[in-house]
């Protein structure tokens, strides 16, 4: 883990970062195999509290593998294979101790198609707090599912019709139930895995305001195969390509004057 | 002429049809050096369908009908008097029976199949003259057959030019194939009914519907002669819908917890290699005949209940429903499996995803989310297995009884529907007697009962489908 020379893919704490910043994940040489291919090579980047951080990269570039292992999700395939170090807040999140479903409840994912449940809207949100015993009586699991409604920003869309299945609503209403499901078990760290990709422009641009709120309150990791998008929401962006993490660092940094030439090809569109 | 030489012979003229149109095709493209509409393929393949088609029809009609009209011209053929069984009479003053016997006979002496009573020179002169007019009949069907294929060769052939839109053509012919094939099934099923439908009619003609249906005494005995003892005959089908009833709810007990159970294991928990081997091997159990089922449960399940049930004292019959339930229940395990199986793995992986994601465990995202969704093709396939216990018959056959009794004791012996189908049916039936034309009717309303479960089955998809799509 000590490797100080100064390469542009560490870190951002040992290349000397802004004094505010508070690492919430800190993940050091993290390699992943899908059977015998070697989808992810020897990463290490630090998360920041209540900031955005957003992964960018061409297809097949591991930018999803590597979010899917910040909460185990890579635990429901058989064939997959985690090693390094992978930390929230100090603590190794892969090791024999951690309770999986604890871990999930605090690291909450969104997907890249929205993925209601088969439920009411009402049930859709309260599936979390239920799951996780978070309540002790239906007006509190009442107020739960109309918090985080409104912090998803589609409570007045939707308060009327709570009853409703899920999968009545448009696609982007459906994907910030998504998000309000996430936060309704309350998480720390809420992963975003391209929550845009399915979306039109308009149901987009609320996406990402909504993702600007939320910085307030949690600490965001996005994967994303937009760059403007990358770059009007996130804080710290990271590039990777092929399974390695080229450059990392402040989001303007990497846009204006990346120090990589493949960052640089990148983000001009030379390939990706 | 054969009919196999008939067939091949246009078989090959199709396909030569088929070269010539395409050759011509072809030829017209390259001398007006202008481009076809379609493939010269389709040019061969519309000229062929011309030739086969008409050439098929005629030949199904023919063959449907030919039978009946040379019958009926050797009928009109034979003398004034004729002798059936000895006894000679005038042929207008026969019976409809003895009229089917003498032309049954002429025709089984004509293809050396047995004739009943003696060989009279009459059978012997009816029989020549039979043979004589299908082999005349033949040839003129391949006659017609010629001309028709020749007529389309034609048409066809001299209508090949660069506008002709040959390959929409072909288009429409493979339409109505594919809805004259939807069409037969439609039709058997219709035709099945419709069978089934008379002869019901002819039994309640004799035993009124109402003590039919709703009669609680099933004796199907019925007395030949005057004097008999034992032979009630009362068609009170109740207690055999109530056996079917029975078994089933056994069967069914058994077969959804295990087979659903069996499917979540397999599709959710077992690993790859796993699930590779078991769910073969799991679906052997729906190749084993069903006979061998009975016999299983007639040999082996039935005593060891029997004896269980001694050991604790209770009188269990050895031929009862437990034993038929049961082992009809395992029969139908690897259907619920195998179907629940399939609805489950179609359940998209994202909302697995969005349960573990929010931290709940396996068996909280199989009970809340995936079960949820698959429910409606769940009970579809339970539905189907429900249908699928009512009609079966061997195991029932094999390891129920006989008596059709009244009773939920699963320790009695009970009686089935398709036990007493079969035992009414099965021998020498008489066709004037109730006992026999009984089985129609209880074949009627169990097809009326699998009908509607069905129809429920659909119907329950459905609206689960409304409420989650």
């Amino acid at each position: 883990m000590e490797n100080t020379t100064a390469s542009p893919a560490m870190p951002a704490e040992e290349t000397g970062a802004a004094p505010d910043f508070r690492v919430k994940m800190k993940t050091r040489n993290v390699n992943v195999h899908y059977a015998e291919k070697h989808a992810l090579r020897d990463v290490s980047l630090d998360i920041g509290e209540r900031e955005v951080t957003a992964l960018i990269g061409p297809s097949g570039c591991g930018k999803s593998t590597f979010l899917r292992c910040l909460n185990r999700m890579n635990d429901t395939i058989d064939i997959c294979r985690v090693t390094g170090v992978l930390e929230l807040d100090g603590q190794d999140i892969y090791d024999a101790g951690v309770d999986v479903v604890q871990l999930r409840a605090s690291i909450g994912m969104v997907f890249q198609k929205p993925n209601p449940f088969p439920k009411s809207i009402f049930d859709n949100v309260a599936y979390g707090p239920r799951v996780h015993g978070l309540f002790s009586n239906k007006s509190d699991l009442e107020e739960v599912v109309v918090q985080s409604l409104r912090k998803a920003g589609l409570f007045d869309e939707v308060k009327d019709r709570l009853g409703d299945p899920g999968t009545s609503l448009s696609g982007g209403q459906q994907q910030r139930l998504c998000i309000a499901r996430a936060i309704a078990v309350g998480p720390e760290v809420i992963l975003m895995d391209e929550p845009c990709s399915s979306l039109d422009p308009i149901a987009t641009a609320r996406i990402e305001e909504l993702i600007d709120e939320l910085r307030q309150n949690f600490t965001i990791v996005i994967v994303t195969h937009s760059m403007q998008q990358a770059a009007r929401v996130s804080q710290k962006t990271a590039f990777f390509h092929l399974g390695d993490l080229i450059e990392q660092g402040e989001t303007p940094q990497i846009f204006t004057n990346p120090r990589h030439e493949k960052t640089q090809g990148y983000i001009t569109g030379r390939f990706g | 002429m054969s009919y196999g030489t008939i067939l091949a012979v246009l078989l090959v003229l199709t396909v030569v049809g088929f070269y010539l149109g395409r050759g011509r095709a072809r030829a017209v493209a390259a001398a007006g050096r202008t481009r076809l509409h379609s493939l010269p393929g389709f040019y061969g393949a519309h000229v062929a369908i011309w030739i086969a088609l008409p050439a098929l029809v005629l030949f199904v009609f023919w063959i449907a009908f030919q039978s009946a009209i040379v019958e009926g011209i050797v009928w009109n053929g034979l003398p004034d008097k004729v002798s059936v069984l000895g006894e000679t009479r005038q042929k207008e003053a026969l019976a409809p029976e003895q009229k089917r016997l003498l032309i049954d006979n002429i025709v089984n002496y004509a293809t050396g199949d047995i004739v009943s009573g003696e060989i009279t020179a009459l059978v012997k002169q009816g029989a020549a003259r039979f043979l004589r007019l299908q082999a005349l009949s033949a040839w003129i069907m391949a006659a017609a057959m010629a001309i028709l294929a020749a007529i389309g060769l034609l048409v066809t052939y001299r209508s090949i030019s660069p506008a002709m839109r040959a390959r929409n053509r072909v288009e429409r012919a493979v339409l109505i194939l594919l809805m004259v094939a939807s069409t037969v099934a439609i039709l058997t099923t219709v035709g099945i009914v419709l069978s089934l439908l008379f002869e019901a009619m002819a039994f309640f003609t004799k035993i009124s519907p109402v003590d039919f249906l709703f009669g609680l005494e099933w004796s199907p005995q019925t007395a030949i002669r005057e004097d008999q003892v034992g032979a009630s005959g009362a068609f009170g089908a109740i207690p055999v819908f109530a056996g079917t009833m029975l078994i089933t709810v056994i069967a069914m007990i058994v077969a959804v917890p295990v087979g659903l159970f069996a499917a979540i294991y397999l599709s959710e928990y077992a690993s790859r290699r796993l699930r590779a081997t078991v769910k073969p091997v799991l679906e052997v159990l729906a190749g084993i005949p069903t006979v061998v089922y009975g016999f299983f449960a007639a040999l082996t399940v039935a005593p060891m209940i029997r004896d269980a049930g001694a050991a604790i004292g209770l009188s269990v019959a050895s031929e009862s429903a437990l034993a038929a339930g049961l082992i009809m229940g395992i029969m139908i395990i690897p259907f619920v499996s195998s179907l629940s199986d399939d609805i489950i793995n179609a359940v998209p992986q994202s909302l697995r995803d969005g349960s573990y994601g929010l931290g709940a465990t396996r068996s909280e995202t199989i009970r809340q989310v995936v079960l949820p969704a698959a429910l409606p093709g769940i009970v579809g396939a339970v539905l189907l297995a429900v249908s699928r216990a009512i009609g079966e018959t061997m195991i029932v056959v094999m390891a129920a009884g006989l008596s059709a009794k009244l009773t939920v004791n699963p320790f009695d012996a009970v009686t089935t529907v398709t036990v007493q189908i079969v035992t009414n049916l099965t021998g020498d039936p008489e066709f004037d007697s109730p006992k026999t034309l009984s089985a129609f009717a209880l074949g009627l309303v169990l097809f009326l009962v699998t009908l509607c479960l069905n129809v429920i089955a659909l119907r329950v998809v459905q609206k689960y489908r409304e409420k989650y799509d």
